[in-house]
């Protein structure tokens, strides 16, 4: 038993030296058909890696964005299109929440004397998310209950604005206009947002005003997005409910007028997303894996050929079928596996490239590793065993006479 | 085992088909040897000595008759006994010493023992003596290319004997030689078979033959025991 397992790795070292001998003998066709297998992998570890970067980066704003927050988006019914300041009030005294912000998004050209901006997005807030934000504000004042009340033509702006207007300039008093409508600039905010795709997602209007004021230039009376913010412990899927029943008695029981979403919702439907983007890319990819998997075949079938009176020889010195078949099993496990793991490198290199670029963290995902190592042992396998049979099963007397 | 039966082939026939017809390649074949003994096989071309040496080297299996070879009944054997038995009894020479180029000469000497399971540094020790042997011991770490035919041969029968194998089978050993360097290969034969090792050619040179103590001619796949002579 003991001797039988001794020479069995005596037999594995043997012929991975002969393997490796032979991979090296021929650089440039091995060189060639590891590359199919290395770009294979190369593929599917950049993929997987880079989406599992970027939406690791999405949900962990999410999160960040989303804790004990519910938002809800209005779609209205033929008799009431929106929700009004006094619906919010309804909304505000529900028992789970603390306040409301609602958000009324502006159209219009922002413009500072003869500078005109049209990609500034302006929108509509309350005096409430300046409180919940107090620390935003780093010059002036924040909009508060009066300008609310009062429909003041005033706004804070964002430093995105005071770089793009106001350079060199104290922005404070100054007029900003808007549509066409003068507003009075009482405030300068920095969103802390990291930058990066994240800020894509959190949707930073640059421009805030009140959210009267907004309605007002809209010529509407209507809210259509707002949201809720939960009192502190709130559980989220009982407060979810509660606004769902008042929003239902708001718009008389009609189906279909809005939903309340949850940044987890939110975030869940994202994850899903993403997993099935990765995992189809992923597929997409291990075509090349498939196609690299086909060039070892090609190449071990080729060596096989090549190498049929040195078969004969070795049969004829007394190797068994299965001494064989493990030589050239084992060429081809290895030319796989060397070009899987240069693909591993190559493919970490360039999603860890990817991800600085595009701004978001990377994250060494070692399921995709193994994924990629993995694969490629098995096509070396998978695609190496027909050759090394055929080579294991050639006669060796004519084998020998093919001198 | 005193009574082991060393080499004993009785009524051996082989029919194999080609190109649609059987031919008849051996015909009763019966041959018996005793261990240290130096026998020629002397035949033309198409006599059918191929196939009486690939059946003696167990590369093949006779269609009928049966062959003993160290006590074991050869004909019953499958694939995988055969390769074990080839590894142990028997020591191939080809007529183009059929080494691996990429190898040097030390581990092509090495190749059979591996096959065996013969741990590295044992391996390495046997195949240093049987290079010594045969008079190549400076020439180890060489590539077959770097090494002239006379040379190769050599290492090729160091390469056959380096497992002891029970008969070492040369298949016109010299053809590929010049006459100087031939009769050389031929005299470490007759030197390999005064050390007790049973040497088994096949050739179709009678000059090659006769430096055999007994020669046994084939034709048309019969044999007959030919005289021995001695031309030393």
């Amino acid at each position: 038993m003991f001797e039988t397992i001794r020479k069995k790795l005596i037999m594995i070292h043997e012929s991975t030296v002969m393997a490796l001998d032979n991979i090296r003998s021929n650089k440039v066709r091995s060189f060639l058909t590891l590359l199919g297998i290395m770009i294979g992998v190369m593929a599917v570890i950049t993929l997987i890696s880079t989406v599992s970067g970027v939406s690791g980066t999405i949900s962990s704003s999410f999160s960040s964005m989303g804790v004990g927050t519910l938002t809800v988006s209005v779609t209205g019914s033929d008799l009431k299109s929106g929700v009004t300041p006094e619906d919010l009030e309804v909304i505000t005294a529900l028992e789970n929440v603390d306040g409301v912000v609602p958000s009324v998004s502006l159209n219009g050209r922002v413009s500072y004397g003869s500078d005109v901006q049209s990609r500034i997005s302006v929108s509509g807030r309350n005096a409430y998310y300046f409180f919940l934000n107090e620390d935003m504000i780093i010059q002036g004042r924040a909009l508060n209950f009066i300008d609310d009340d009062n429909s003041s033509y005033v706004c804070v702006i964002s430093q995105e604005i005071v770089d793009e207007f106001f350079l060199g300039v104290n922005p404070i008093g100054e007029t900003l206009y808007v549509s066409g409508l003068p507003f009075t600039i009482v405030g300068r905010y920095e969103e802390d947002s990291g930058g990066g795709i994240a800020s894509i997602f959190s949707g930073s209007p640059a421009v805030l005003i009140p959210y009267t004021t907004a309605m007002k230039v809209n010529n509407s009376t209507d809210i259509n997005s707002f949201t809720v913010y939960l009192k502190a412990g709130a559980d989220s899927s009982a407060a979810q409910e509660e606004i769902e029943d008042a929003m239902d008695v708001l718009f008389d029981f009609e189906e279909d007028c809005f939903t309340v979403s949850s940044m987890e919702s939110i975030e869940e439907t994202m994850n899903t997303m993403t997993t099935m983007l990765s995992s189809l890319l992923a597929g997409i990819a291990s075509i090349a894996l498939l196609v690299g998997g086909i060039g070892i075949m090609n190449m071990m079938l080729t060596t096989v050929t090549e190498r049929t009176a040195e078969i004969g020889l070795k049969k004829a010195l007394g190797a068994v079928p299965g001494q064989i078949q493990m030589q050239f099993l084992l060429e081809s496990f290895l030319l796989s596996m060397i070009g899987g793991l240069l693909g591993v490198v190559f493919g970490l290199a360039l999603s860890f490239g990817l991800c600085r670029l595009l701004g978001t963290g990377f994250v060494l995902n070692m399921g995709a590793v193994f994924l990629g190592v993995g694969f490629s042992a098995a096509v070396g396998i998978i695609f190496g065993w027909a050759p090394a049979r055929k080579a294991s099963k050639l006669n060796p007397i004519d084998a020998l006479r093919a001198v | 085992m005193a009574d082991e039966v060393f080499f004993r082939m009785r009524e051996i026939d082989k029919i194999y088909p080609l190109e649609g017809e059987n031919v008849h390649a051996l015909k009763k074949v019966s041959l018996t040897l005793e261990e240290g003994e130096y026998l020629s096989v002397l035949g033309p071309s198409g006599s059918g000595k191929t196939t009486l040496m690939n059946i003696i080297g167990c590369l093949d299996t006779p269609t009928s008759g049966e062959y003993t070879l160290r006590g074991r009944e050869v004909e019953d054997l499958d694939e995988q006994e055969l390769a074990e038995l080839r590894n142990r009894e028997i020591g191939f020479i080809f007529q183009n010493s059929q080494l691996l180029p990429r190898l040097t000469a030390l581990k092509n000497v090495e190749l059979p023992l591996i096959y065996t399971g013969i741990r590295p540094k044992e391996r390495r020790e046997r195949a240093e003596a049987m290079l010594e042997r045969v008079g190549l011991k400076d020439r180890m770490d060489h590539l077959p290319s770097q090494l002239s035919g006379g040379q190769q041969q050599r290492v090729a029968i160091a390469r056959a004997m380096v497992g002891n194998p029970s008969i070492l089978l040369a298949d016109e050993p010299t053809g590929a030689l010049d006459q100087k360097t031939g009769a050389q290969i031929m005299q470490l034969f007759r030197e390999l078979n005064e050390e007790k090792r049973t040497v088994i050619m096949i050739t179709h040179d009678m000059k090659i033959a006769s430096n055999a103590r007994r020669v046994v001619h084939i034709v048309d796949g019969e044999i007959s025991e030919g005289e021995v002579i001695r031309n030393v």
